[in-house]
């Protein structure tokens, strides 16, 4: 379990970081995503994966830490109003500069 | 009982951004003068702020009154007072510019002013993340008021480059609690005292991934790319009010490694040391080059403001009690040096008309002398000459680095880039107001009270002069107490215990 959910935040960190480093507006919104994406799972892991927990303190027994989930909770929130904004500001790079290339000019 | 000033420099600029936002559409002056009024009342506040903490104890603000490592604290400390105050000074100086930029101007520098002092105040990690975004979402806004080709570019470079460094924060965030399963950094200190080897290695790298996000807010070289394009090609108030952005940069790296990686924290302490004065060094060293080669007045400010990051970061390096109390100084001083020069540079533009602040040959300006001696003025506080406040600064940074491995190098650098940086702003101050040409156009003659605003700069910077022994002394208090970490943690988790009996 361990194994899987790691090799998974790790494709998709080397995915976005690959296309947040490409030269359009496009790929590198995508690419933002999938890396909040990872992160966001990163997160929700840091608590340990268990199965069958009850999420709140009962007696004695063990528990899911309840912390993550809400520290995660509040980075999709954030990463949900960036990706928004930056959706926006690429289109109205888009406008402006005439092209979608990060640097406004197309590349030779 | 719990002293409720500590949040109200939070409740403040929150409460009338909501009211500003419910008032848009009425006057824009009635936005401004209410704004004024606010900004003016987070001073009084952030005086309070500073007289209470002033005696040395850590005012502990525990929200919702859960008790510390589970509830959320603001903590405030004589560090966190300062940069509160010099934030509200910061933002009074700059509203008295009178230049309209926006409709929604007013709302999002309070939403800043929020951001700002939560990441000042808090006490807990998590929580100075989502500060960062508050203040960042704030900035974008802000950063493209008014639009324009180049100002969207730099635009959408800024917001990208911050929102790969809001994941690497998370990144590093997520790890240290892995590994320490608390994100109160008081409590955090405690258990990095006693960690076991084995998780030496997470925890120094997360620090590092810290250092790295702390470092693309403070442009530190090689991050500091962003910064000249970001700044220069904004409208002059944002570019002044953000004079204090990479200020909280080294605040986070001063506040987040004195308190968890500080010189008696156990196994990680140490962890910057072969980090942070090179790179502080070598940003120094790139900013003044940059400044060398800039085309308009706004950008050289811009590189101006990298330069100063450079400065501080070396002093806040350099550690011990004297070299960070001159970086608590020098950093006051900057920050109020640099947004008057960005504040200038507007006039200056205004006064040009076409030729705005491109340094080529332009017009006989108007009122010329007027402009050329204020230029004079801010041009020898920036660049740290004798006898305004950037002089003191450095020759106090210069003074704590003896005895220092890095001394030869620290000024070396230091003093070099200084005369660079005269011959800088020389060279740009001569084309200015000696290079004219009388055919050459020029823009409507400045008023008195468009230098209003900078002016108030130069004489916050005269203040820091006039009174530097005790401000000195103060600064000095503020870093004994970040050297000893011992007194926050305890203020902070004892205030949980008293919580718990409660």
């Amino acid at each position: 379990m361990e194994a899987l959910i790691a090799i998974v935040i790790g494709t998709l960190t080397a995915c976005g970081v690959y296309l947040s480093l490409r030269g359009r507006t496009f790929p590198v919104v995508l690419g933002l995503t999938l890396l909040s994406y990872a992160v966001n799972l990163f997160l929700f892991v840091m608590g340990r994966l268990t199965i069958g927990q009850p999420p709140i303190i009962r007696d004695g027994a063990s528990y899911a830490d309840p912390l993550p989930q809400a520290l995660v909770l509040t980075a999709i929130v954030i990463s949900f109003g960036m990706t928004a904004f930056v959706v926006i500001l690429s289109l109205r790079a888009r406008a402006e500069m005439g092209n979608d290339h990060v640097d406004g000019k197309e590349s030779e | 009982m719990m002293s409720h000033l500590v949040i109200m420099p939070l409740l403040l600029p929150l409460l009338t951004g909501i009211l500003l936002l419910l008032l848009r559409g009425s006057a824009t002056e009635l936005q401004r003068l209410i704004n004024l009024a606010a900004t003016l009342g987070l001073v009084a506040v952030a005086l309070l702020l500073l007289i209470q903490t002033g005696e040395g104890q850590v005012e502990v603000y525990r929200l919702g009154n859960w008790s510390a490592p589970f509830g959320i604290v603001l903590a405030a400390d004589r560090l966190a007072a300062v940069m509160v105050l010099v934030t509200g000074l910061l933002a009074t100086g700059v509203l008295l510019h009178g230049r309209r930029v926006g409709s929604y101007f007013h709302v999002l520098f309070q939403m800043q002013l929020f951001g700002l002092n939560g990441a000042f105040l808090t006490g807990d990690l998590f929580n100075l993340f989502v500060f960062f975004e508050v203040l960042l979402i704030a900035s974008y806004g802000l950063l493209l008021l008014g639009g324009g080709r180049n100002r969207t570019r730099a635009g959408l470079h800024y917001v990208v480059l911050n929102l790969v460094g809001s994941t690497l924060f998370l990144f590093a965030v997520g790890s240290l609690y892995g590994v320490l399963g608390t994100l109160n950094m008081a409590d955090m200190a405690v258990r990095l005292a006693e960690l076991p080897e084995s998780d030496l290695g997470v925890v120094r790298t997360a620090g590092l991934l810290l250092f790295a996000v702390f470092a693309l807010k403070a442009a530190l070289a090689p991050l500091h790319l962003w910064l000249p394009g970001a700044y220069g090609y904004t409208s002059a108030p944002v570019a002044a009010m953000f004079a204090i952005m990479t200020k909280v940069g080294a605040y986070s790296i001063l506040r987040v490694y004195s308190l968890l990686f500080g010189p008696d924290s156990g196994p990680a302490a140490g962890l910057l040391d072969p980090w942070l004065i090179p790179l502080a060094l070598l940003t120094v060293a790139a900013g003044t080059l940059g400044m060398l080669a800039c085309r308009r007045l706004s950008q050289q400010a811009a590189y101006l403001v990298v330069v100063s990051a450079g400065t501080l970061l070396t002093a806040f390096g350099l550690g011990g009690i004297d070299a960070v109390a001159a970086g608590i100084y020098y950093l006051a001083h900057t920050t109020f040096a640099a947004a008057a020069l960005f504040l200038l540079a507007d006039v200056i533009s205004r006064a040009r008309g076409e030729h705005a602040d491109r340094l080529v040959t332009g017009p006989d300006l108007p009122r010329g002398q007027l402009l050329a001696g204020v230029f004079l003025l801010i041009a020898i506080a920036v660049s740290g000459l004798p006898p305004l406040s950037g002089f003191i600064g450095k020759w106090l940074i210069l003074q704590s680095s003896i005895g220092n491995p890095w001394m030869p190098w620290v000024l070396a650098v230091l003093l070099i880039t200084s005369l660079l940086g005269v011959m800088g702003l020389a060279r740009s101050g001569s084309q200015l107001f000696f290079d004219t040409d009388g055919w050459a156009e020029a823009g409507p003659a400045t008023r008195l009270s468009d230098l209003a605003a900078p002016l108030v700069l130069v004489l916050l910077g005269i203040v820091l002069v006039v009174y530097a022994g005790p401000l000195y002394e103060f600064s000095r208090a503020a870093a004994t107490q970040l050297m000893q970490p011992s007194a926050y943690v305890e203020a902070v988790l004892q205030t949980a215990e008293a919580g718990r009996i409660r």
